[in-house]
Formats: C-alpha cells, structure tokens, sequence
C-alpha cells in the first residue's frame, strides 16, 4: 500500500489544485478529448481460449501486493452503528470473487452452444475501464481518476471509502477494505469507511510501456491490449470468425474491456451477487446528466432574453 | 418589498434549497445518517437521481442568475421613474455581492465539472480535485452569507 498521506498535505495539495482553478488558466488547456496519438488503450478478452488456470488471478495479486491495504486493528468505531465494517484483510488468500486483495477473478458460466453442447466457460472479471466511467465522474472528492489512455483507477491516498463508486458502477466492482486511508485522519467515527479497491489496469507497468501482469501471464492469450479502433476491429474479426458476440462495445456508452464469446451473454448462466459482476446489457448510465448538460447552455441564453423582453415592454411604456 | 420580488425571492429560495440538496446528495452521507430514510427522501440516497436533480435545478438557476442580472443592468438604464423597480438609483448591499461572487464562482466550477464529466474529456487529476472542493467552499459561503442575510433581513438591493 502507498504510504499514508497527511491531513496538512492532502489540504495543501487541494487548495493549491483550487487556486489553480480559480486562476482557471490550465484548467480549460488541460480539458483535451482523447485524440488520434492518445487513443484509449482497449483490452479484447477472448473467452473461448480461456482454461481457467487463473494464471493471470496470481500474476495481478503479485503484481499489485504493493498497492493492497495493510489495516491496524481495532478499527476506529464508527456512527451510526449502520455502518458496515468490511475486513477483508484476514482473507487476502480469496480467489472466487472480487475483493480489496484480488482485483480479478475468474467466473465460470455454463451455457449450450448451438450445436447443443453443454459447455462451461471462464471468464476473467474484473473492472471494464468504462469510456465514461461513473466511478470516477461521480466521485465527490476526485479520489476516483481517468487517465489519458482510458484506465480508470482509485487513488488509495485520497479515497474516503464512502462507496459511492460502487454504487455507481453498473458492475458493483470496486470493493472496500475498512481501517486504512485518509479518513483514519480526518473523522474516522462520522465520515469515510476505508479505502475503495478494484483493478487499475497496473497503471505502473503501463507507464513503463510493459503489459498489465494479467495479460503478460496468461498461457492461452486470452487477452490482448491494444488502440481501441485497432481492438474494436480485432473484436469484430474475431466475434465474425467464431460466430461469436461481443460484450462491452456499447455496455454503459462503451468500455475499454471487450470481451467475445462463442455464445450469446444472454444465455450464460453464472452466479451474481456481491464481488460477482453480471454481464447483461447496461444502458449509458452517464447519459441523462450530458443530455442535460445542453439545457445549462440554453438556460442563460432564455433568462437573458426574457429579460432584454421585459426592459423593451419598460421602454415602450416609457415613451 | 413588492410583489414582484416576492416571487422572484420564492423562486431563489426554493432553487437554492433544491440544489443544495441535491449537491450535498452528492456525498454518500444521506444513507449514513438516516435522513434517506425518511418517507419522502428516499431519493436521496439514489446517486443518479440526485446527479440530475443537482443538473436540472442547476439549469434552472444560470437561467434564473442571468435574467436577474441583466434586469438589474437593463434596470439601471431606465431614467428613474418610480414606476420600475429597479433604477440607475438601485444599490447592491455589501452581503449581496458576497453571495453574487459565491454564485459567480459556483456556477464557474460547476460549469468545468459539467464539462468534465462528458464522455471523452479528461481534466488532470489535481484540477478535478480542485474544482470539487472549491465547488463545495463556495456552497459553504453561499450558504452562510444566504443564513447571515435571513436573520439580519438585509436585502439583495438598497
């Protein structure tokens, strides 16, 4: 886990990012759309060459061990007593769904093919690195953040572990681990529960221009990393090929995962619940704030006006 | 004070309820602390609900922010007749430009995070950052100087 930030520098940190804004001279030069040299990096995960070996499970716990949250106990009483305490520090070893100490695992589906077989898939979960990821949008502190290349991942050293990610993410991926993070220094009995956890795409490696420890480990190239208009065409290639379908492409306005799948996601039947994600359709959960985001240009433009109506109406009874 | 203003005070105060309501419901703290249970307010504890509440109302508000101000400068044009209720004689109190400045910057960083929050733009970390807490501050201010003028009953003019 990344060493514990103080309360001086979180704060120092944050008014200096606000002066910045206020200044609001980077701000609007650092808003970019993601262009043509910073596509977004897209993973195409091809479930029909997954065993299962959970080679990659392993590869993202070692490759990550640094990141995971180490919690003293007893853990700070928290109010109301509603609050749930979620210690997953003494089950570091969980491998059969997603928790703070394991950011993917591997859901077996069983489904018939159309041929009638009876087959069982594995499927690598783990989060889907939406375009527009909720998680990171929605966070009211910034904790949650984007990167240029579409990962999206949680800054331990900020998160308040509120959960609110979670509940905005249609997958429920990010998991929380009590008794660590900021909030042990702030107001650990009234506000935050812990640190928010889920897959960051081993941003470290990436930076270095090396591969994310699942896709390095992986025996059967299961997975491949790539621009996303190079993925998406290998995606619908592939999908062509085997007669397969293909899931992420549009799921929550589209995500930087892509799986595809010799049979339709419909039909796999798997187990769902808690660290245990679905794969049904999702519709664009970010899409009736952009929508409304237009009604905050007209706004203006209709107050104004109503008010140049109402001085022209004065005028007239003036003269 | 007319009537006139009387609504319009009414449409402030219930927008300004509203989305800070709804920009509160922003932090996970309704469900904590029970107030999402309540018959009624429910919703609050529903993140998407509240995310378009907060947008809509905010919509709202730059509409209601822009015909105000451009009524006062229309206003102020006018040659001084009693009949308007605003003249090249109208005033601003001192507590109202604080609370005009709050809204000014609030609707600034409230328009950035708009924009951050479209599919495909991405602002870098330490700005985002900034422009929640800042956004947060200025509610805070706001808010405070709005309670600070109830209670002393000053006005947004003189």
């Amino acid at each position: 886990m990344s060493s514990p930030i103080s309360r001086r520098h979180f704060l120092k940190t944050s008014f200096f990012a606000a002066g910045t804004a206020i200044a609001g001279t980077s701000t609007a030069k650092a808003a970019s759309t993601f262009d043509a040299d910073k596509e977004p990096l897209v993973t195409l995960i091809d479930i029909s060459r997954c065993i299962g070996c959970e080679e990659c499970v392993y590869a993202c716990q070692d490759a990550n061990a640094h990141k995971f949250a180490d919690p003293k106990k007893p853990f700070p009483k928290m109010y109301p007593d509603r609050v749930p305490v979620e210690d997953w520090s003494d089950r570091r070893n969980v491998t059969d769904r997603l928790t703070p100490y394991n950011w993917l695992y591997i859901q077996y589906a069983s489904a018939t093919t159309k041929e009638g077989e009876k087959i069982t898939l594995t499927i690598p979960r783990r989060c889907m690195h939406c375009q527009n990821p909720p998680c990171v949008k929605l966070c009211p502190w910034g904790a949650a953040k984007q990167e240029k290349n579409g990962l999206s991942r949680i800054d331990s050293q900020i998160c308040l572990g509120g959960s609110k990610c979670k509940k905005a993410c249609p997958w429920d991926i990010p998991q929380r681990q009590t008794g660590t993070g900021l909030y042990l220094d702030l107001l650990p009995a009234f506000a935050g529960n812990g640190v928010m956890y889920k897959c960051d795409r081993c941003y470290q490696k990436i930076e270095k221009g090396e591969q994310p420890a699942c896709i390095e480990a992986c025996p059967e190239d299961v997975q491949t990393i790539g621009k996303r208009s190079d993925i998406i065409k290998k995606a619908k290639d592939l999908a062509k090929e085997m007669d397969g379908y293909i899931y992420g492409l549009d799921e929550n306005g589209g995500t930087n995962t892509i799986y595809v799948s010799p049979v339709p996601f419909d039909q796999l039947v798997y187990d769902t619940g808690e660290g245990k994600p679905h794969m049904h359709p999702v519709e664009d959960t970010m899409a009736a704030g952009s929508n409304l985001a237009i009604a905050m240009v007209i706004a203006p433009i209709a107050g104004a006006a109503a008010a140049v109506g109402k001085y022209y109406r004065q005028m007239k009874e003036e003269a | 004070m007319v009537y006139h203003f009387k609504s319009r005070r009414m449409v402030y105060g219930l927008t300004l309820f509203f989305i800070a309501l709804s920009g509160f419901a922003q932090m996970p703290i309704f469900k904590r602390y029970y107030i999402a249970d309540i018959p009624g307010l429910g919703w609050l504890a529903q993140f998407y609900v509240t995310h378009v509440i907060h947008y809509a109302v905010a919509a709202l508000l730059m509409g209601f922010c822009a015909y105000v101000a451009f009524d006062y400068f229309f206003g102020r044009r006018n040659s001084g007749t009693k009949k308007f209720q605003i003249t090249k004689d109208t005033r601003i109190t001192a507590s109202a430009r604080v609370k005009i400045a709050a809204l000014c910057g609030l609707i600034l960083t409230g328009c950035f995070m708009v924009v951050k929050n479209l599919s495909g733009i991405y602002f870098p970390h330490g700005v985002v950052i900034g422009l929640d807490l800042l956004h947060l501050v200025l509610a805070m201010v706001l808010l405070g100087a709005t309670a600070y003028t109830w209670v002393r009953g000053r006005s947004w003019i003189f």
